[in-house]
This record gives structure tokens, C-alpha cells and sequence, in this order.
């Protein structure tokens, strides 16, 4: 055990610190995605290399070498300072890194520094209303006439599509191929004619999923990534990231400090929360889950930084992250009482509401990005070697 | 940075576990629970220096820490090994160190018994799991009275006392008025007695109760990595076992509901070998949080080894229920170790004490 990054991880956390220090003052707190505060911010972050970091300068990026205990500390300084750390989303999150990795000079030069400045805003047009689980079961047809694809189908939960300047979208391109085999990922702008796009209220009140709808949408066959058929080889290059990320240990604890003071300050029959001996008892031993998740992220940090595989440590995140939220945020919930039912605009709700609202989040999140009973299939098949399913008789 | 087992470290944990793979199976854990002894076996183990893991090196030891003794006692619970690990190889030395007697001969010399596999030590705090009206311990000069139900290891040659005061004596187990009758437990991989005290001649370790608390918490440590071993074995077993089971004229590994008790059993395991390791690690490294960490890792362990020997058992149908497969041991071990030293309810109440909520 070496729990210390080491005297050249602290000299390079000071120079967080000390430009955090000078800088935050110029942070957006809460303004538009497109407002000039939040584009001056990331390029700056970019400038300084704390946002684009590792993307190289060919592309606009700051061209640091991969580091993982430096995005880490520019992680938690601009988390402790609680301070925006840049533009995040499905462009810079996913798109991104697939380029880096498949796409073509010309692609990566036209996509990836509007991208990660801000001015070229993606959705991810993956799943459809037949394909949730079975994602590589998606019908959206993409067939070839001239120098075009020509689109047509129906996705669905694609977030912030209505803001999306572009789409990158996974289409069927060999309908004889197998499955997994007749997939081509494709780039094309939202403006593009016979695009509908519907918003999808979702169960908290927010449309930030929507419906979207092709209907004879021409793209140019150079703006495929990757060969035709290898569409789900391309978007695999990167779908791991997206489950890590989903129910971060460091934010639970926070969420969880927040009921803490919560329960001090409540109270019934004029006890304060946190003395019903039946709370206590579940609010440690939910700070025992929290705990553990927090260290078994430094040990994944760790099997990194050092390069030591642990596959199944990786596997179990998003499965036990999400589901720890869901049931923390629930039991705040349970401990407010008829209290916590206040919602929307009531003056007396808690925190913000935030109780409420995210007990819904986050069920939302236990389904997507691979629901909890598919991470489960994960884990068994590829962390503890057990036998897929037979296949059905057809 | 590197959070997680040195090379020394895993070196250890293979060649321990290679050797209770091979001179520990489980007929070895049957005869024992059927009325053997593990004389040999510690004798065996202690040839390997496990015996003086805690142990200063100017005393014969090895001078190693709570991590690496946490890894051993995954090791053990893992093969539900018969030994007195933790009173003798790990709370005594640990005890000695905390009361700043390392130096004095008459311990040093009980350190080297240690070391060589000649002398163990059982443990007797009335107070470990909570007070309760049976158990009692009191002091008139240097002499002991009272009754401890659950003491650690019937076969000790001296006993790590503590009264109720929370001082800490030593008492040799022939001593005169020192009296202990067998206290059969569910968990027969390990055996225990209730040790009575009449006026019985004492040597005082130390009067500070902030010892018997660090004590407890190295225990705690030790017990949760005894039973994420023990809940890893079993779990291995459940996915082995699932692989080979045929209903339906497919393995039942092939059914969802069996993978997806395994996965969850798998999910439930993964994180607390981190937090295992961490609270370990704060023993000797991080004393703020060494009473903390170890609650939670005692609490937490206590809880997900119940569903893992729940959830295992069931995979194993009603093989699982026989004393054919012997999966029980395990079961029983993962139980006795949920309870001992305070149960997850009683350790969470001491934790929300302890941080002030």
C-alpha cells in the first residue's frame, strides 16, 4: 500500500490549485451550453490543459501524454473547488476517443476541435425502440444510392438530441449479415432534411431524452466511421467507458454527507433524525457500501496507474454504483417522511427536491447504459466464466 | 501510488494458500471438527513464520503488519483452516507491542514461543460482542474473577483476558482457579469455551482501555478478511458447482437465475477486498481512521458474508443442505464470524457513536 501519488502528483496538484485560484472567478455557474461564458471557460481549460488534455494539438487539444493520477487530480481539485471542469457530453465523452482511435486524418481534423471546444455539440443515436438490450438488434436502414446513404428509422432515448448540432448514429447497413455484422456508424448533421426530432418526458418531468425520427436522410458515404459492417466493432471501442462513469462513488459520498446534515437537522416527535437507533443503524451501514465503493475505485485507479489487470473489479461499478444511489437517495426519502413527498415547486422541499428527483434519476440510470440484469450477465460470463445462454430454436 | 498488495505480499498469500490446498483439505477440516486437534497443522504453519507475523524481528519475527495478516486470514477463511490465528499470531503480539513491553525479557521470550509454534494464547474479553449480564471480569490485586462465555480457542495455553475495566492481563490457562469447559459453537472449524476465573493469579499487560480497543478493531479486521475468504471459497464452489449440474439437459450455470446469484454474490464480494485491505492498512499506518475503517469492514463483511452464504448454498440446491459437499463449514464459519467481537448491528452503533452522529 502507497497511498500517496508521489512529489511531482502534489507540485502538479498545486498548479491546480493555484490556477484555480486566479481563475475560477471566470467559471460558468449554470449558464446555456452555448452561452460565450461557457465556450471563453473551455477554452481556456484547453489552453491550460486541464480540459482536451491528452487529445493531441493536430487536433486542438492541449497534447499532454495520458496520465491517469493528473486527470485524476485535476478531477478532484476542480471538485473540491467545486468549479465547472469543462464541456463533458456524448461528443467529447464517446465521439471523441473513437476518432482518436478509428477514424480517418480527415475526420479527426473536421470533428474533433469543434468538438472539444464546444461548438459542435453531438447525440448518440444508438438505441431503438426494438433494440434496448439487444442493441445489435437495430433496424434504422441505411442503404446506398449514389455517393449517399440513405436513412431510415426511428431511435430512441437519444439525449440532448433538440441541442445537437450532429449525431453520430449506428445504422443497418448488410441487412443479410449476421447481426452483429450488418452495423455502419455514420456522422451526419441534425439539420440534415427528414430528421423529426420529439421530446420524451421522462418520469422526472424532463424532456432531455427524445424520439428521433429518419425518413430518407441523405449522408455522404465518406462520413461513415470505420468500414461498412464494422459498426459495432467502432462503437465498442469505447462503450466500456460509458459504464464506468455511471454512479460515481466520490458524488455518492457527497450525496450521503448531505443526508447526514439532513438527519442532524430534522427532526420527529422532537428527536432529531439521526437518533432513530433503526436510521442510525441504516445510515452506517449504507456508510460502510459507500465507503467500500470509494476504495475500490482507488484500487481500479491504482490497477491503472500501474498497469495490473483485475477484470472483475471493473465489471461490478456500474451494477453496484448505480444501484448504492438509488437505494441512498431512497432512503433520504424514507426518512423525511410525508416530508419528502414535496416536489416541483413546493417551498418545503429538501434540498432542492434533489431527494426526489434523483431517486428517479437514478433509477433511470440502474436501466440505461446496459440495465443492472444485463451488467449481472456481464458479470457472470466475463468476470466468473459462466456459459451464455442457449440459443433458442428458431 | 499503489493501493493494494506488494509483491511480498502476494508471494505470501500463494505459498500459504498452496500449502492449506495441499495439507489443509477439507477431510483435514472434518477430522478436526470431529474432536482432532490442529496442533500439526499450526505447527506446519508456523514453520512458514506465521506464528511470528506480528511478531518485532528482534523477538524472532517477522515484523509485519495487519495487512499482511488480513491477507493470511483471507487465506484461512478461504479453507476454512482450524487455527488459532487470531488470538495467538495476531492479537497477542499486537497486545504486547500496544502496551510497550517488547522490550522485556519475560515477553520477549513468550514473542519467541510464539514465533516457533509453542505456545498459543486464546482470547477472553467479556465485552468483545457487547456486555452481556453472564460475562463479567473483575480484579482484586492481580487476581481475576468472573466468567468470559465465548472465549477464543479451548486448547490455548494462556489467555488474553480482559476486565471489565478494559485492562488487559495474561492468564495461563493451568493456573490455578483458571477453569474452562468446552462452548460448543455452530461453527466446528474453530473451537471455543467459556472460561470461569476464581481469584485466579493474573499478570497485567496494561490498565489503558484505548489497547482492548485497538485490539477489537485489528479483530474486526481479521475476522471481515476471514470471511471475504471464506465467501470467495464459497462462491468459486456455487460457480463450479453451477458448471456442472445438469437440469433441464443443460448445466443450470446456463440459466439466468443461477448466473445472476453468482454475479450478485461476485458484485457484493469485489468492493469489500478493497475496503478490507484499506482498514488494514490504517492498524499501523493511519490511526484516525483505524477504528472507523475496521467497523465498517467488520459490519460490512458480516452482511455480505450472509448473503453470500445464503445465496451460495441455495445455488448448490439441496446438495448444498447435505453434509456431503461440506459447504456448511464455510456457511458456519461466514456465521460465527458475523457474530463474534460484535454483530454488524452492535458495530454500526458504535461506528455512528464513535464519529459523533
Amino acid at each position: 500500500m502507497d497511498l500517496s501519488y508521489g512529489p511531482h502528483y502534489e507540485a502538479f496538484r498545486e498548479e491546480v490549485r493555484s490556477f484555480l485560484a486566479r481563475h475560477s472567478k471566470d467559471a460558468p455557474r449554470g449558464e446555456g451550453l452555448r452561452s460565450e461564458k461557457v465556450l471563453a471557460w473551455q477554452r481556456l481549460l484547453i489552453e491550460n490543459g486541464y480540459a482536451a488534455r491528452t487529445i493531441p494539438k493536430a487536433y486542438g487539444g492541449y497534447g499532454a501524454a495520458p496520465d491517469i493520477l493528473e486527470s485524476r487530480i485535476i478531477a478532484e481539485e476542480f471538485a473540491a473547488a467545486r468549479v465547472s471542469p469543462g464541456l463533458g457530453g456524448q461528443g467529447i465523452s464517446m465521439l471523441v476517443p473513437t476518432l482518436l482511435e478509428v477514424g480517418t486524418e480527415a475526420q479527426k481534423t473536421t470533428f474533433i476541435p469543434p468538438t472539444i471546444r464546444g461548438e459542435m455539440l453531438w447525440c448518440q443515436g444508438y438505441s431503438e425502440p426494438g433494440a434496448g438490450s439487444d442493441l445489435a438488434a437495430l433496424r434504422t436502414s441505411a442503404v446506398v444510392d449514389g455517393d449517399d446513404f440513405v436513412v431510415n428509422g426511428q431511435k430512441i432515448w437519444t439525449s440532448t438530441a433538440h441541442l445537437a448540432d450532429w449525431i453520430f448514429c449506428l445504422v443497418r447497413t448488410e441487412p443479410e449479415a449476421p447481426k452483429h455484422q450488418g452495423i455502419s456508424f455514420l456522422l451526419f448533421p441534425m439539420t440534415t432534411p427528414g430528421i423529426e426530432v420529439r421530446p420524451l418526458v421522462d418520469m422526472t418531468g424532463v424532456a432531455n431524452f427524445n424520439e428521433v425520427f429518419f425518413t430518407d436522410v441523405r449522408v455522404p458515404t465518406r462520413q461513415i466511421v470505420g468500414q461498412r459492417g464494422e459498426g459495432w466493432k467502432v462503437a465498442n471501442t469505447i462503450l466500456g467507458h460509458e459504464r464506468g462513469s455511471l454512479g460515481d462513488p466520490n458524488a455518492t459520498m457527497t450525496r450521503f454527507n448531505a443526508l447526514l446534515e439532513l438527519m442532524r437537522r430534522e427532526t420527529v416527535d422532537g428527536q432529531r433524525l439521526i437518533d432513530n437507533p433503526l436510521f442510525r443503524d441504516r445510515m452506517a451501514s449504507l456508510q460502510s457500501r459507500v465507503l467500500a465503493m470509494r476504495l475500490h475505485d482507488m484500487r481500479l485507479l491504482s490497477n491503472k496507474v500501474n498497469d495490473e489487470r483485475a477484470p472483475m473489479a471493473s465489471l461490478i461499478t456500474k451494477l453496484q454504483g448505480t444501484e448504492l444511489r438509488h437505494e441512498l437517495e431512497g432512503f433520504a426519502i424514507d426518512v423525511l417522511g410525508e416530508l419528502g413527498l414535496a416536489y416541483g415547486d413546493n417551498p418545503d422541499k429538501q434540498d432542492g427536491g434533489s431527494w426526489q428527483t434523483s431517486y428517479m434519476y437514478f433509477l433511470g440510470l440502474i436501466i440505461g447504459g446496459g440495465t443492472s440484469q444485463i451488467q449481472k450477465n456481464i458479470i457472470s460470463e466475463r468476470g466468473l466464466g459462466m456459459p451464455r445462454e442457449p440459443k433458442l430454436a428458431k | 501510488m499503489r493501493f493494494g498488495l506488494s509483491e511480498d505480499q502476494t508471494l505470501l498469500d500463494a505459498t500459504v494458500r498452496r500449502l492449506l490446498a495441499d495439507q489443509a483439505p477439507l477431510d483435514a477440516v472434518r477430522a478436526y471438527a470431529d474432536g482432532g486437534d490442529d496442533h500439526a497443522l499450526w505447527s506446519t504453519l508456523c514453520e512458514l513464520g506465521l506464528g511470528g507475523l506480528l511478531v518485532p524481528e528482534a523477538a524472532g519475527g517477522l515484523g509485519l503488519g495487519v495487512l499482511d495478516a488480513a491477507v493470511i486470514a483471507e487465506a484461512l477463511g478461504y479453507h476454512v483452516t482450524p487455527a488459532p490465528f487470531l488470538g495467538t499470531a495476531v492479537l497477542f503480539p499486537r497486545a504486547v507491542t500496544a502496551a510497550g513491553l517488547n522490550n522485556d525479557p519475560v515477553w520477549q521470550e513468550r514473542l519467541g514461543a510464539v514465533v516457533e509454534g509453542g505456545l498459543r494464547i486464546g482470547v477472553a474479553f467479556p465485552q468483545a460482542g457487547g456486555q452481556r449480564s453472564r460475562d463479567s471480569v473483575t480484579a482484586a490485586g492481580e487476581n481475576l474473577s468472573g466468567t468470559v462465555t465465548l472465549a477464543l480457542d479451548d486448547a490455548a495455553d494462556a489467555y488474553l483476558v480482559a476486565s471489565n475495566d478494559g485492562a488487559l492481563w495474561w492468564v495461563e490457562a493451568s493456573a490455578s482457579g483458571c477453569a474452562r469447559e468446552a462452548f460448543e459453537t455452530v461453527d466446528r472449524s474453530r473451537r471455543s469455551c467459556r472460561l470461569t476465573l476464581t481469584d485466579c493469579a493474573a499478570t497485567p499487560l496494561t490498565q489503558d482501555p484505548a489497547v482492548l480497543a485497538e485490539l477489537r478493531a485489528v479483530a474486526w479486521v481479521i475476522l471481515a478478511a476471514d470471511s471475504l475468504g471464506a465467501g470467495r471459497a464459497m462462491l468459486d464452489k456455487a460457480v463450479a458447482y453451477a458448471g456442472e449440474r445438469e437440469q433441464f439437459n443443460r448445466p443450470i450455470a446456463t440459466f439466468q437465475a443461477v448466473k445472476h446469484m453468482c454475479a450478485e454474490m461476485a458484485a457484493e464480494l469485489e468492493p469489500c477486498t478493497a475496503l478490507v485491505w484499506y482498514a488494514a492498512h490504517c492498524q499501523d499506518h493511519i490511526r484516525d481512521e483505524a477504528l472507523t475503517t475496521a467497523g465498517h469492514a467488520k459490519a460490512l463483511l458480516g452482511d455480505v458474508g450472509q448473503f453470500v452464504a445464503k445465496t451460495a448454498t441455495e445455488v448448490h440446491g439441496g446438495m448444498g443442505f447435505t453434509d456431503l459437499v461440506g459447504l456448511h463449514y464455510w456457511f458456519k464459519r461466514i456465521g460465527f464470524n458475523r457474530q463474534a467481537f460484535g454483530n454488524p448491528q452492535r458495530v454500526r452503533a458504535e461506528l455512528a457513536e464513535l464519529q459523533g452522529w
